[in-house]
């Protein structure tokens, strides 16, 4: 069993943000300003799926404080959760699956962490960890879903069946997770921190509503007024939000829906670094690429902007 | 003279025949994504893809086809898009038909392990896990499996059950509270698979064109029923290969 009491504490989880102050004020901040909300030991749950619409910016600023202790969440965790293993950062991993994609393989950065039994891989189905986020943001200690019924993934965890009390029928009782940080690339938001998302939601509605500190990157800043004008857009609410930073580009080389792909050839060369020379290519990718540039703008000058531009095509040639 | 069919354009036709014209397909990532495209554009028209990454409805755009089930490419021309937790909910509801979905480690009563090989804690090889698989097999109302036949995949039993088949066979899936679906079909390079009615045993229903019974049981470590007759399935038509080949113009697919 490697789920914790505190993680689907749902009583603690409400007088926690009871007692925060909810002002809609400015929130509007820098990078390492947000993450500096961040503590060791932490749980983080990441936006997004995969390598779409994920809180790279976020996750790169977060990665220079060299944070101990972590755990991470994710519904398909991506490369993110091997920089963290190999920073030093990460403790537990919770996640439906880990890799990048089929065309590159097993993540052998999970096999040399979980063989060695070196980090707490705790894995759920994809729907089980939704509806572990779903119930948190609902103020609940679970949902009750058929989902993984059977399984030997109920083990994994330590999830419990109920009876229905209505039909007899035996459910999945999907504990809570009430995530300490939510990390989240949104398309635009006000400086209240209003947040709007274009093309596929993920899981970032319920993330924001889960996690008691929320920490949005957004592609462009827009007035209070636009929010206004299309609130039937607006799916996280500014007083779920902390911190909003402008982050242009904040996914990339991952993509976000409509305005850039993601750089497949990038996770191409990462790969192949890693077959050389296994957890030392993640790291010295880290120094290349996390450590090393002065500020984002400079990691994302370090791509190119011929690379940007073409990925920002095939995002328009995607929308049509 | 076309050219030769390759394995994945063997799986993707085998397993288009299989979806049926109007049904609503909940499609895994890989062979059954093209797969599905394949049979909407050959025989099923009024059918209604949905795909993991929240993605209802999409109609794929011929040379960039996805990678993965949640991205740009795999939205093309969706009718919807819902949160992810939506999509599966739809499929515990009922909306969905078939949950379609690729390669992984499998057994004679169906069940899959994409987890771990060995002991789960200390495993000898780590797998990515179950994603949306463990999902589309709990809650579609049918579930058909396509994977390629090597013996490596085929085991009396997972060591781990990440997706449950029929478990250990008989009512064993219902009675862990899984009410409805269940592993009709398995679509392999050699040929169709169903599952015995009363014990959940995989049955060999039929092997492609060129294939024998033979080598079905040498490439598949565990005992095999048989159906009454086993049949052969027509091989690849031109048109279902034209169809495919126009999908993925590059290859970067099919092999």
């Amino acid at each position: 069993m490697t789920i914790a009491p505190h993680e689907f504490d749902f009583l603690g989880a409400r007088r926690r943000l009871e007692a925060k102050p909810k002002p809609a004020v400015d929130k509007l901040t820098t990078l390492e300003d947000a993450v500096a909300r961040i503590a060791d030991g932490d749980h983080l749950a990441i936006g997004g799926c995969l390598y779409s619409r994920t809180p790279l910016a976020l996750v790169w600023a977060l990665l220079r404080r060299r944070p101990r202790g972590l755990a991470f969440s994710r519904n398909l965790m991506c490369y993110e959760a091997e920089w963290g293993l190999v920073a030093g950062a990460l403790d537990k991993i919770v996640t439906s699956w880990m890799g990048i994609g089929l065309p590159w393989g097993l993540s052998r950065i999970l096999r040399e962490y979980v063989e060695s039994g070196r980090v707490v891989f705790e894995e759920w189905s994809h729907l089980g960890l939704g509806l572990r986020y779903r119930a948190a943001a609902m103020g609940l200690p679970f949902l009750p879903s058929i989902t993984m019924l059977g399984s030997d993934l109920m083990n994994v965890g330590g999830s419990r069946t109920i009876t229905c009390p209505y039909t007899g029928e035996t459910l999945h009782a999907v504990p809570a997770l009430f995530p300490d940080v939510a990390l989240i690339h949104v398309h635009r938001a006000d400086r209240l921190g209003n947040c709007q998302i274009d093309g596929y939601p993920h899981m970032d509605a319920d993330l924001a509503r889960a996690a008691h500190t929320v920490l949005v990157t957004a592609e462009a800043i827009v007035s209070e007024d636009e929010i206004r004008q299309a609130p039937d857009r607006t799916v996280i609410p500014s007083f779920a939000v902390d911190a909003v930073v402008h982050a242009p580009l904040g996914s990339y080389p991952h993509e976000c829906y409509g305005l850039y792909d993601s750089e497949p050839a990038h996770f191409g060369g990462y790969v192949d670094a890693i077959k050389e020379g296994g957890s030392g290519g993640v790291a010295r990718y880290l120094d290349r690429y996390v450590y090393g540039p002065a500020s984002h703008g400079e990691y994302l000058a370090s791509f190119g902007s011929a690379a940007i531009e073409a990925a920002r095509e095939r995002a328009a040639e995607l929308s049509r | 003279m076309s050219a030769p069919v390759s394995t994945n354009e063997l799986l993707a036709i085998m397993g288009a025949r299989e979806l049926r014209d109007g049904q609503t397909v909940f499609t895994g990532v890989g062979a059954p994504m093209l797969a599905t495209a394949l049979a909407q554009r050959c025989h099923a028209p009024s059918l209604t893809m949905v795909v993991e990454g929240g993605i209802v409805g999409p109609q794929w755009k011929p040379g960039w086809l996805p990678i993965s089930t949640n991205e740009i490419r795999a939205a093309y021309r969706a009718q919807m898009l819902p949160a992810i937790t939506e999509i599966f909910l739809m499929a515990q509801r009922g909306f969905l038909d078939v949950g379609f979905i690729g390669g992984a480690q499998i057994d004679r009563h169906g069940n899959l392990n994409t987890s771990a090989i060995g002991s789960y804690d200390r495993p000898k090889v780590r797998l990515p896990g179950s994603g949306g698989a463990n999902d589309i097999i709990s809650l579609c109302s049918e579930v058909i499996v396509l994977t390629a036949h090597e013996p490596r995949r085929f085991v009396n039993k997972v060591d781990f059950v990440t997706s449950p088949g029929h478990l250990t066979g008989g009512d064993s899936r219902r009675r862990s509270g899984l009410l409805f679906g269940g592993v009709s079909r398995v679509v392999t390079t050699l040929g169709l698979f169903g599952f015995d009615a009363e014990t959940r045993r995989m049955r060999l229903d039929a092997v492609h064109s060129g294939v024998t019974v033979e080598q079905v049981r040498d490439q598949t470590p565990f005992d095999l029923l048989m159906a009454q007759t086993v049949h052969t399935t027509p091989p690849p038509s031109a048109r279902e290969l034209a169809i495919l080949r126009a999908l993925d113009p590059d290859r970067q697919f099919l092999g």
